[in-house]
């Protein structure tokens, strides 16, 4: 029997995993004009992945030879900074712009997360990208990186398709 | 014009880490959203191609927010590019640009190298094999892993998630192997 999302009795947990990426844990619905904000904190993010070099398929190569700190100084301290910064929402209990509190979802663990994650890292350093800065390097103009992210969607589409018969 | 001129030269580690960072309680605070993008490629195949399948069958507008954070992102990517882009070029590590040479690789001018991602070659064997096939594996890899270098490196590890970083440790391995066993065979075949 499916549910009211179209779900299988026993897909609900799997689901829920992967809903944990990039959640929406607010629950007053955005239309088109609140949803800008995401659009505008996206230019910003793009611009900062640019001007750092992130996008840069040398930097990547740079980054799994050992030959640069560059990209791990940029991981180290955005993870520093975000790291706080979750603290000191927590600690202050800060709310939202909506008035709700702040709800991070906790992430389960998923035999997914390891090879998922080797054949990623493959990917990372074949195309010297990971989905975000993808979508910079295309409007930066790299139009060939088009057909990467058409892959990637395709990618995307096959592990969903396949997802019950892999082990999670 | 000096700031101009300043702002076009490649940022630094220490003030593009922390901006990026800095996404993460941005986004919670404006409205509870977790940050990560690979869930991005999930909402474009359950609003474009759900085909009847599970996991492309939830509500996927109550992710159209990320949505407009890629769309951000690729209009960032052309301002950052040509409205403030470095003239000067990319200056990549001596012994990075050593190694890659002697794989085959000669463009080093820009972000991107054009022996391998050029336009014109989408329909040859190296498109094939570093827009194509690399594609792919960043898209099933990332949903599989249930996260990206954004879902997992920076938003689970900041949350102090430990899958998050059983996850990334998986991507820092997958990549070191590649690059170090997989990609000069790669290199070597579209020669």
């Amino acid at each position: 029997m499916r549910d009211a999302h179209g779900l299988l009795e026993e897909e609900p947990l799997l689901a829920e995993i992967d809903c944990f990426d990039g959640s929406n844990q607010q629950k007053k619905p955005e239309g088109f004009i609140s949803n800008l904000k995401y659009l505008i904190v996206g230019i910003l993010f793009g611009i900062v992945f640019i001007k750092a070099e992130i996008v840069s398929w040398f930097r990547i190569q740079e980054m799994f030879r050992f030959d640069s700190f560059h990209m791990y100084g940029v991981i180290g301290s955005a993870v520093l900074v975000g790291l706080i910064s979750v603290q000191l929402i927590k600690r202050f209990r800060l709310k939202t712009l909506d008035g709700e509190n702040v709800s991070i979802p906790d992430k389960t663990f998923d035999k997914g997360q390891i090879y998922g994650g080797l054949l990623f890292g493959v990917g990372w350093a074949i195309t010297g990208a990971c989905p975000g800065p993808l979508f910079a390097q295309i409007g930066g103009g790299f139009l060939a990186v088009i057909v990467t992210l058409l892959s990637a969607i395709a990618g995307t589409w096959t592990y969903g398709a396949l997802r019950s018969k892999l082990p999670h | 014009m000096e700031i101009i001129e300043l702002i076009r030269k490649p940022w630094p580690w220490y003030i593009a880490g922390p901006l990026i960072g800095f996404t993460v309680p941005t986004l919670l605070l404006l409205g509870n959203k977790s940050f990560g993008i690979s869930s991005a490629l999930r909402h474009i195949c359950a609003a474009v191609v759900p085909a009847n399948i599970s996991f492309f069958k939830y509500d996927w507008r109550k992710g159209a927010w990320n949505l407009f954070f890629v769309a951000g992102i690729t209009v960032g990517g052309f301002v950052g590019t040509f409205w403030l882009g470095n003239p000067d070029a990319i200056v990549v590590a001596p012994a990075t640009q050593k190694a890659l040479s002697a794989l085959g690789v000669t463009d080093f001018s820009g972000l991107m190298p054009s022996d391998l991602f050029a336009v014109t070659n989408i329909f040859t064997l190296k498109g094939l094999i570093f827009l194509v096939f690399g594609g792919f594996l960043v898209g099933f890899g990332t949903r599989y892993a249930g996260g990206c270098t954004s879902g997992h490196a920076i938003m689970g590890l900041s949350n102090l998630q430990w899958p998050s970083l059983v996850a990334t440790v998986s991507f820092m391995i997958g990549g070191f192997a590649c690059t170090h066993l997989i990609l000069p065979y790669l290199l070597e075949i579209v020669k």
